[in-house]
């Protein structure tokens, strides 16, 4: 069915050349390169951060950076890895992809598309300029808690602003997807027959129009307590630093799950295809998903049990949020039950996402450790929380982003990536990923506090031995973008399908992908034969 | 020193994947929460640890099932894929089980809640208020407060480049210029506050860390079963010297702690107002 869907594409792909292709493209397939190249660029930018922060953390004692630069790079790295890495890497993914997987010729509103990316420059131009001010760069936690974000220098508006520009790009990004999935399936994709990455897309852009617009809130009362003489969260004046915690955690909740839900469904993408077995429940998992989602917005103040909330705030908090281990259980038990009696290849996608069940698994433990309202009292804000973060965001939606890469890059490229190259990039990164973070938990039990540039002795053993699982950590990411860069390049001719196992609308398309693709919809026989 | 660090830490790793944590080792306190010295830091503990058992136990049953797949079912070794999807009862168990699991633990969890926010009948009240970056000690109803902050040695030590191994200094960053003194054995009413920013008061073996938040007092409390020092830090990013802002808690025996709150009181005492006075007199007028 490929031929048929393909032929009458070519002919028609004008677009304009060099710089003025990139800066006024409507394309979805562009757009989305050029936030996945945007996103790897911002990848080690806060990874650069990280090293800097391992690099200090390898000896007690100050050797390299003083307290306050120390502080603006643990909130840079968050706040870059966060809004320039993670977030612009998925909105890369959907655009890419969302559109094949549902018959679509392009995103729903091209132009608000091409807006929504290059708004993304102009705000890390913001946001990254900060290093470079009087003052310094914001230092007060990506959290940005009053009153200590109100002692920021120059950079204070800067961080605002950058902030309210993400917020803007990924409500235009997320009500783009929203208005393709809905709008543009072809003729016999019904909603429960869309791939699970497009679900879980869906409740993650319903996800960042409802919390976003509470950030830019949050940040805006900020900005006018520090300018405007208002006092939203200054105790001083009759206003509540609380407050904004618990605005804050509003957002920041739903916002763990925006970074963690499409993840889900690409891992629900390649492990069915390299077990070649249908995903165990399909239904089952969406659900799982929209109740996490719903979950996610009545659990916020896990975030600040310390901050001495009534027993019955305390108590519902703590049921709610253990609750979420639930939904969480039957999505790794599906998965489990997928690759049970399959027929299992190991090629590098499937490597990572292996990794991804298992490794965020380990952080789906310690949050439901930390949900626990009397032991986070001791765990809290310790590295407990920093390894537990970690794994999942890291070894989580890092590791499924990598995943992703490598399952559709021929489909991009029209290559195969190198095999050997991309199985050494997985076998680096797990090995030393875990002796990055996995002493955290003990530092952090053993009562090591986070965001501190300097530690008592008795925690030099384990800091001295993240920061070595730290720096081949981020020496290994290099091969990944070798990888890429080879596969760009050239290398083995890859197929329409590509993978063995692979099912969906996107491989019954040549590869890579023609710019212009579905200006006819896909036959209805191609949607039943991608549903499984 | 540095390799020999280095050779520390990659045995201790190497424990670490033999499972030895599992074992009762002398390096215990290096890795896994402390069992504290109150009645809610114990209970803290069991807690802790019937949660991780119950997450380990979890693991070894999940990672088990994908480490067996990924043996048994491979191609590689002709593995046929099996085309069944969906199973009501299964689907039912893995849902329901888990939830089950959940209310048992939520039991004790909100025992050990309850517990500590009792603060109720407490024989004396110590006010905490954090500034950037030293702590104050107000001893309600007695008169008498202090003011603590990082240790001399220390605070030379941790200069960029200070040229001074922090091994060779006491208790690096974890020592204070004044302790808190407490007796053992009384309830102790603790009232967090601060002046500035948001901090929050940490002493691990007291089972608790609670935010010290401009504009709001906080309650909790602990009861110190042994005397001893205990040592915590600030736990709330707080600025520059976040890191920099060390807890000690020396517990004594009721009467030691008398006789400290009196000499203190008398060091304390509002002193006449003419500032020739000799201190010995001062004292004499104030008791």
């Amino acid at each position: 069915m490929s031929e048929a869907v393909a032929h009458h594409d070519a002919h028609h792909d004008y677009h304009a050349t060099g710089m003025m292709r990139w800066l006024t493209t409507t394309n979805h397939k562009d757009i989305g390169t050029m936030y996945l190249i945007f996103s790897l660029v911002m990848f080690f930018i806060g990874g650069a951060m990280a090293m800097i922060i391992r690099l200090e953390l390898f000896q007690p004692g100050l050797q390299f950076v003083n307290p306050q630069f120390y502080n603006s790079m643990v909130t840079m790295h968050a706040l870059v890895m966060i809004f320039g890495a993670v977030m612009p890497a998925w909105t890369g993914f959907a655009n890419w992809l969302i559109p094949l997987m549902i018959g679509a010729p392009d995103m729903a509103l091209p132009r608000l598309n091409n807006w929504s990316f290059w708004i993304l420059p102009f705000a890390f131009t913001l946001l990254l300029g900060t290093l470079f001010m009087p003052g310094g760069a914001p230092a007060g936690g990506w959290t940005m808690y009053p009153p200590l974000v109100l002692q920021t220098g120059e950079a204070f508006p800067f961080l605002i602003f950058a902030v309210h520009f993400m917020g803007a790009s990924s409500i235009a990004g997320a009500i783009n997807i929203i208005a393709t999935v809905f709008n543009m399936r072809a003729p016999g994709m019904t909603l429960m027959k869309l791939p699970l990455f497009v679900w879980t897309w869906i409740i993650t852009a319903f996800l960042l129009i409802a919390s976003m617009p509470v950030l830019a809130g949050a940040v805006t009362m900020l900005l006018t307590d520090k300018f405007f003489g208002t006092s939203f969260f200054s105790a001083a004046g009759g206003g509540d630093p609380v407050m904004f915690q618990h605005i804050f955690w509003f957002f920041g909740h739903p916002e763990v799950y925006i970074l963690i839900l499409p993840a889900f469904g690409i891992a629900s993408a390649i492990i069915p295809t390299f077990a070649r077995k249908p995903l165990f429940g399909y239904s089952s998992m969406v659900y799982a998903a929209a109740a996490i989602a719903f979950l996610s917005f009545i659990v916020w103040a896990h975030h600040m049990f310390t901050v001495g909330m009534p027993l019955a705030g305390e108590l519902f908090f703590m049921y709610a949020t253990v609750l979420i281990a639930v939904p969480t259980g039957v999505k790794v038990f599906n998965w489990v039950a997928t690759m049970w009696q399959g027929s299992m290849t190991f090629e590098t996608p499937m490597l990572f996402a292996i990794g991804f069940v298992i490794l965020f698994t380990i952080g789906g433990f310690s949050g439901l450790m930390l949900g626990v309202t009397p032991v986070d009292f001791q765990y809290h804000d310790t590295y407990f929380v920093v390894a537990h973060f970690h794994y999942v965001l890291v070894t989580g939606a890092v590791y499924s982003l990598i995943a992703g890469t490598y399952f559709w890059l021929p489909k991009m490229t029209g290559h195969m990536y190198d095999e050997k190259l991309g199985k050494l990039h997985f076998w680096l990164s797990t090995i030393s990923v875990n002796v990055l973070f996995f002493p955290q938990h003990f530092l952090g039990l053993a009562g090591m506090p986070r965001r501190i540039p300097d530690y008592a002795v008795q925690f030099a053993d384990w800091n001295m031995v993240s920061s070595i699982g730290g720096f081949v950590f981020g020496a290994s990411q290099l091969l990944f973008v070798i990888g890429i860069v080879k596969c760009i390049r050239g290398g083995e001719k890859a197929t329409a399908q590509v993978w063995e196992g692979a099912y969906g609308l996107e491989w019954t398309l040549p590869s890579p992908a023609p710019y212009h693709t579905f200006s006819e919809p896909p036959p209805a026989a191609s949607i039943e034969g991608g549903m499984r | 020193m540095t390799t020999s660090a280095i050779q520390r830490g990659a045995r201790r790793l190497a424990a670490v994947l033999a499972l030895a944590p599992l074992a009762v080792s002398a390096d215990w306190d290096n890795i896994n929460l402390t069992r504290g010295v109150t009645p809610y830091s114990q209970e803290v503990y069991q807690l802790h640890m019937l949660i991780l058992w119950v997450c380990v136990i979890t693991g070894i049953g999940v990672f088990g099932a994908i480490f067996y797949s990924i043996f048994k079912f491979r191609k590689s070794k002709g593995a046929v894929a099996a085309q069944w999807h969906e199973n009501t009862l299964v689907e039912f168990l893995w849902t329901a089980v888990p939830a089950v699991i959940l209310v048992v633990m939520a039991i004790p969890a909100t025992k050990a809640l309850v517990m500590m926010e009792d603060v109720a009948h407490s024989d004396m009240t110590i006010k905490v208020t954090g500034y950037q970056w030293r702590w104050r000690y107000d001893y309600i109803n007695e008169g008498v407060f202090l003011y603590s902050g990082l240790a001399r040695t220390s605070d030379v030590a941790r200069q960029l480049n200070s040229g001074i191994d922090p091994k060779t200094v006491d208790n690096y960053l974890h020592e204070v210029d004044r302790e808190l003194v407490v007796p053992v054995g009384r309830k102790i009413r603790f009232l967090t506050t601060a002046s500035d920013v948001i901090h929050a008061w940490w002493v691990p073996a007291l089972g608790w860390k609670r935010d010290a938040i401009p504009g709001y007092i906080n309650e909790s409390w602990a009861l110190i079963k042994e005397p001893g020092v205990y040592r915590g830090q600030c736990a709330e990013l707080c600025g520059k010297d976040h890191g920099f802002m060390p807890i000690v808690v020396r517990a004594l025996p009721e009467a030691e702690y008398t006789a400290w709150l009196e000499k203190t009181k008398a060091e304390q005492a509002p002193k006449t107002a003419d500032s020739a006075s000799a201190p010995a007199v001062t004292v004499a007028t104030a008791q």
